[in-house]
């Protein structure tokens, strides 16, 4: 027992494709799985997950089960059940393919989740830059619907949709737009599965995660668990773009080192790989083998942007940063402010109107905003900040 | 009643006569008109049971939900860091001396407005723009032109 838990920090995995999250099983399609699903209590369900190990694939990773386990404890004459399908995180797709192929595993992983914490509606927040898939999406939740009402499953799924703001994908700001208001973050504590949609108790997980929890009641949690390392159960869909001769998407196992994400992705002059998106990691070529791609190493919801030595990393600190100046709520000073101060500090120092050391005092502005911004959008512009600062200082100066 | 006034009372019957319902409401109106206009904004408060500010605030945070008038169609460019690195700004270029607009701005005809986008979630086949909710992936300038030029032709 005792041994389980010392965490193997050195465990790494080879570079291996799975493929749960797109499969299918006839025998057992999704709302099989549900029907198959709701015959267990819903307190052996939370401890499946919790055994699964699985943690949510948006990003922050959160245990699921736990998660679950939480919102069920809560009572309350309402609760929710919400789909986070307001992927906005640049380089960032796997949600849409997701909800385009297998759009039925996420309903099943809602209804099930539904049935465990006592929810009978459930709501799929969909960002608008994916307004194109509304009507196809609705008609396959429509049948869904029915489909529940006939195994006289007592759950609804709705559709709402987002109007392209970033950081609406934050969980609190997404509520904040269901209520028909400015999508600005609100204070934790409350957590959503104390007081979230109407500030009622819901679990909100992200698509693939839904998937996931459908995945493991299918197959139960020891295939699952069987995949990863001890901090990073399990395989996860990847966002491959950037200069890369095979862009698109990759279901892969969790534990891989980056220098075997390198070798089978890139394009033989890799000088960087962004994990995590524009508000995760700047990793440099000489820091590839030390890197795992986990919760251990660097966790990411999916997104991996490679980059080869022809790039400009002043030219990508420069985009991210006009992204988040653009997308920051404007709320909180740390991050409304920290974010322009930033843009336009780098670029002073491009043009020579600041030092160099001026790099240092930016870095110390992202500390701040790391301890003093309210949400994770402003907390994570130290990530790529500071990572591309510190391994590309001379591309930022000169 | 105005048109939009009709289109409003038949959105809240949809959707509800709550505050929950304003963003459904919101992008109701968008889709038909492509802008929030002050009319709109008012006549959804009053429906609603809102003050007109309200509306006006939650509006204005959204960058689909427009209050500035737009024209017919509107075309975005997706300028995040994969869409740059695949060729976004050739994209920009040719649509601006094609529709003789710069960003942000309206055709003389009204027919189309241009805008930039934050990652539009094709970073695998960029670069990409959407017009209205169509998405067009994987496009060149020439290919960029001709789609806008199908788009004209359907718009009166």
């Amino acid at each position: 027992m005792l041994k389980e838990e010392i965490p193997d920090k050195m465990e790494q995995k080879q570079l291996k494709k799975i493929d749960i999250i797109f499969g299918w099983d006839e025998k057992c399609t999704p709302i099989q799985v549900v029907e198959k699903t709701i015959k267990k209590t819903p307190e052996s369900i939370i401890l499946d997950m919790i055994d699964s190990g699985l943690k949510g694939r948006g990003g922050a990773g959160f245990p699921t089960g736990l998660k679950w386990k939480f919102a069920r404890n809560e009572e309350s004459d309402m609760k929710y059940v919400i789909c986070n399908a307001d992927e906005g995180e640049p380089g960032t797709f796997k949600d849409r393919e997701i909800l385009d192929k297998v759009s039925e595993k996420v309903f099943a992983g809602m209804a099930i989740c539904g049935y465990v914490i006592g929810a009978r509606e459930g709501y799929i927040y969909i960002r608008g830059e994916y307004n194109f898939m509304l009507t196809t999406l609705q008609k396959k939740i429509d049948i869904f619907n029915q489909q529940l009402q006939d195994l006289k499953v007592d759950f609804h799924v709705f559709l709402r949709s987002g109007s392209g703001a970033y950081v609406c994908g934050e969980e609190s700001a997404l509520f904040e737009s269901m209520e028909g208001k400015r999508g600005e973050p609100r204070n934790k504590p409350p957590y959503p599965t104390v007081a979230g949609y109407n500030n009622k108790p819901t679990v909100i997980n992200n698509v693939e995660t839904l998937v996931y929890t459908s995945e493991i009641c299918r197959m139960g949690p020891e295939q699952f668990k069987a995949l990863g390392t001890n901090n990073s159960r399990g395989s996860k869909v990847f966002s491959v773009s950037g200069d890369t001769p095979i862009a698109g998407i990759y279901e892969l196992e969790l534990g891989m080192s980056l220098k075997a994400f390198v070798d089978d992705f890139g394009d033989g002059d890799t000088k960087s790989v962004q994990v995590g998106g524009a508000s995760g990691y700047c990793v440099p070529r000489k820091k590839f083998n030390e890197t795992i791609i986990g919760f251990e190493g660097i966790p990411t919801g999916g997104s991996m942007m490679i980059f080869n030595s022809s790039r400009s990393m002043y030219n990508v600190l420069h985009d991210y940063l006009e992204f988040f100046t653009e997308e920051s709520c404007g709320q909180c000073t740390p991050c409304r402010i920290g974010c322009q101060q930033l843009l336009k500090g780098i670029e002073a120092v491009k043009k020579g109107e600041r030092p160099p050391s001026y790099l240092d005092d930016l870095k110390k502005l992202t500390a701040t905003m790391k301890i003093a911004a309210k949400c994770g959008l402003g907390q994570s512009v130290a990530n790529p900040f500071t990572s591309i600062v510190d391994n590309f200082r001379e591309e930022i100066i000169y | 009643m105005t048109n939009t006034e009709v289109l409003i009372h038949e959105l809240v019957e949809k959707h509800g006569r709550t505050r929950n319902a304003l963003m459904p409401v919101l992008q109701g109106v968008v889709t038909r008109e492509k802008f929030l206009s002050e009319e709109a904004m008012i006549a959804i408060a009053h429906e609603l049971d809102l003050s007109a500010a309200d509306v006006y605030g939650t509006a204005s945070f959204y960058t689909f939900l427009d209050i500035k008038p737009r024209g017919k169609n509107i075309i975005r460019v997706c300028k995040t860091i994969s869409c740059h690195m695949q060729g976004k700004d050739a994209i920009i270029k040719a649509i601006e001396e094609h529709l003789m607009v710069k960003i942000g701005e309206t055709s003389p005809n009204k027919k189309f407005t241009l805008l930039t986008a934050n990652c539009l979630g094709w970073c695998h086949k960029g670069p990409v723009m959407l017009i209205n909710d169509d998405v067009f992936p994987s496009i060149t300038p020439e290919k960029a032109i001709e789609i806008i030029e199908e788009f004209a032709k359907k718009t009166n």
